[in-house]
């Protein structure tokens, strides 16, 4: 029996509407079982990356954990995918780019309405906020994209079909959306 | 007897004074375009129009038809140049689709799409752009902006004013706006005015219209812009081949 193609996911700077959008492949997740397995990702649990085939990366990168994590996936990833508007462009966390990092955390944490005990949080645990949100590609080669908002559960399934029967995965008219 | 040029190999005929692009468009070819808008003087800043006439590339737009001329025009070599075009138009002002009023409508995204553009490949500028939200009906989204001068042609062609210029230049350029305090409200600006409906991208928005129609029932979200661009200019559908599907024809 030939092993099963190994794929992992994650989140970065993202909503996790992309995962719920994969999710929408439904009953065809059982058919895609039948020939993958996830290694880390959200529905295993597994925390790190290792030898996979295919890694989905949801979201862009906002901190200093994101910029980690997506490195691990590139060591770790025969294919790298961009998942998603955010993965692609930053998308909508990508706005706070046209404000100053300060001034965000400033109006969060110490001046916004409703603000409790006003402290910018500065746990050693806490990952550093990078000064823009940035794509991914912008950081480490990325070998396919998968535009949307997310990307539809069918782009996901022609996507992932036309790799495991080994064709170039291409995108038809109907499947490419920006929002 | 009927004067004709050769587009990818089909024979269309054209007459004496029209643009390369002109003669296409009635004869139903497709050719990506966006600072080109039928009806107002072409402009060739967008560059997305390139062809090859007898080898040598031309903006479609721009270029006069004549005799005989044999034109290459979906290509895979000139549609990747399109794509990159595009990509680059994406990169410099802040083009975020999932929260655009014009997502489905906007010509930029429509032609994205058209070539099958799946990322933005360069870094993404960032720029900081201002947005003039002063005008009781119309508001400026600088970020949007593509500087294809439609709006400056439609004020100056169409509605006999001169609201919209485009001013400085390379990275600096910017939408202006003829008022002495700069802001839309204080222009002759009316909400009829062609140069408030011509904008191809959400760069120049009507106020409490945007969502009249909602996403996914949109232009653009169910029809290719090869087959809108006809609809609208009332000529005959394209029979253009998908970018994926490009004649090979062209020699480098």
């Amino acid at each position: 029996m030939t092993a099963k193609v190994r794929i992992a996911t994650t989140s970065l700077a993202g909503c996790f509407g992309c995962h719920m959008s994969f999710l929408d492949l439904d009953e065809r997740l059982v058919k895609l079982a039948e020939v993958v397995e996830f290694d880390r990702s959200p529905i295993t649990d597994i925390e790190h990356a290792s030898n996979c085939d295919i890694g989905l990366i949801e979201g862009g990168v906002c901190n200093s954990e994101n910029v980690h994590v997506l490195r691990e996936f590139r060591k770790n990833c025969k294919i790298l995918v961009a998942v998603g508007a955010c993965a692609i462009n930053g998308g909508l966390p990508a706005l706070r780019n046209f404000i100053p990092l300060e001034e965000c955390l400033t109006e969060s944490y110490l001046d916004g309405i409703g603000v409790e005990n006003p402290q910018i949080p500065s746990d050693i645990e806490l990952p550093l906020l990078l000064d823009k949100v940035r794509p991914i590609h912008e950081v480490v080669k990325i070998d396919y994209f998968l535009p949307g908002c997310p990307p539809s559960a069918d782009v996901f399934w022609k996507f992932l079909t036309d790799l495991l029967a080994g064709c170039q995965p291409a995108l038809t008219y109907e499947l490419v959306h920006y929002d | 007897m009927t004067k004709t040029l050769i587009i990818d190999g089909q024979t269309i005929p054209f007459e004496e004074g029209q643009t390369i692009m002109e003669a296409a468009t009635v004869a139903g070819v497709y050719i990506p375009h966006l600072c080109h808008h039928e009806g107002f003087t072409p402009h060739g800043s967008c560059k997305l129009c390139t062809v090859k006439v007898n080898g040598r590339a031309c903006t479609s737009c721009t270029f006069p038809a004549a005799e005989g001329q044999e034109v290459v025009n979906n290509s895979k070599a000139l549609n990747d140049d399109r794509r990159k075009i595009t990509q680059m138009l994406f990169v410099e002002g802040n083009h975020l689709c999932p929260g655009c009023e014009k997502s489905g409508n906007c010509t930029l995204q429509a032609v994205g799409y058209h070539l099958n553009m799946l990322d933005n490949h360069f870094p993404h500028f960032y720029a900081k752009r201002a947005v003039d939200s002063s005008h009781p009906d119309v508001m400026i989204d600088h970020n949007r902006c593509i500087f294809c001068t439609l709006c400056a042609r439609a004020s100056q062609e169409k509605d006999g004013k001169d609201v919209f210029a485009i001013s400085g230049r390379g990275i600096t350029k910017q939408l202006i706006v003829n008022s002495p305090s700069g802001l839309l409200k204080d222009s002759e600006l009316d909400v009829t005015d062609a140069a408030a409906h011509i904008c191809p991208t959400g760069a120049i928005l009507i106020k409490r219209t945007g969502y009249q129609i909602p996403i996914g029932e949109r232009l653009y979200d169910h029809h290719t812009i090869d087959e809108i661009s006809f609809a609208v200019s009332g000529s005959r559908p394209s029979t253009a081949l998908p970018p994926s599907v490009a004649v090979e024809s062209e020699k480098d």
